[in-house]
């Protein structure tokens, strides 16, 4: 069997509908734990206090603004090299979830930031191109809005996302790139001196695996949407030339 | 309910902006799903019928 056969929108469909609802399940159950288990028992750092429990929305949040643009260029790749509509459809269903997890990163580290720092924002490399990467995914979202003709749309949604992964990449290294700026590097890391603390990294491990189940989950329900959506344009067509 | 200290505002706002955030994106994904299946039932009623 093909991966290329999940390009089949029925083939598609017919999987997805298995899938859902465990890859819901297993995203709740992980999610749940995770924050739970981060909120509740875990102590507070001795330099932060209690905010250091905004990490455990913070980070996986952040890591998936970045990671679910990456997916986008994937499918919108696969879109102009080898036209499978599922796939384009499925950049444009991500791109809300992009958008939603890049404006939660924003706000839990302005929150994170105005007792930590003492601003709510500041016009740093890492803050301002994860700015610019949300104004990225509104322009995504407003041109596959403002274009009729779906085939034109997803070509064109497909450059802008070509163009968009600057940002995307330069989000996750701005840190690495320019030696300034209030933000500090990665929390998560191999070198064990620059990791957080264990008691902090496993219920983190586990929020961030509990925001790729949902991000899978959800990308899967609004491509089945669009989909659906899909159809309908195809079968309305037909009752107009008949 | 931990004690949250000094900075019980700020985290406990961080967590109910982002768990709003999600439910919101839940929500409207959910809705625009049972909308698009709906449609789709009925399109497809009419397209067979006629």
């Amino acid at each position: 069997m093909s991966f290329w056969e999940y390009a089949n929108p029925r083939k598609f469909m017919a999987t997805t509908d298995r899938l859902l609802k465990p890859v819901f399940v297993l995203a709740a159950l992980c999610l749940g734990t995770g924050l739970i288990w981060g909120f509740f028992f875990t102590p507070d750092d001795f330099k932060q206090g209690s905010t250091v429990k905004i990490i455990y929305l913070h980070v996986p949040s952040a890591m998936m603004a970045i990671n679910v643009w990456a997916m986008m260029l994937i499918t919108s790749l696969v879109w102009l090299i080898r036209r499978h509509h599922v796939s384009a459809l499925a950049a444009k269903a991500a791109a809300p979830i992009g958008a939603t997890m890049t404006l939660m990163a924003l706000f839990t580290g302005a929150v994170w930031g105005q007792p930590m720092w003492g601003t709510w924002w500041e016009w740093d490399p890492r803050l301002t191109s994860f700015l610019i990467l949300f104004l990225f995914y509104l322009g995504y979202m407003a041109l596959w809005a403002s274009v009729e003709n779906p085939d034109t749309a997803a070509d064109l949604t497909s450059v802008l996302c070509l163009v968009g992964s600057v940002f995307a990449i330069l989000s996750r290294y701005a840190v690495n790139f320019w030696n300034q700026g209030l933000h500090q590097g990665a929390s998560l890391s191999l070198d064990k001196e620059e990791n957080v603390a264990d008691v902090f990294w496993l219920p983190l491990v586990v929020c961030i695996a509990g925001f790729v189940l949902l991000f899978v989950a959800l990308v899967l329900l609004r491509t089945r949407t669009e989909i659906r959506l899909r159809r309908i344009g195809a079968l309305e067509m037909k009752e107009r030339l008949a | 309910m931990p004690d949250l200290g000094t900075y019980a505002l700020e985290v406990t706002l961080a967590y109910a902006g982002s768990l709003g955030l999600l439910c919101a994106l839940l929500a409207v994904s959910f809705v625009q799903a049972r909308r698009a299946k709906r449609l789709l039932d009925e399109t497809e009623r009419r397209h067979s019928d006629g």
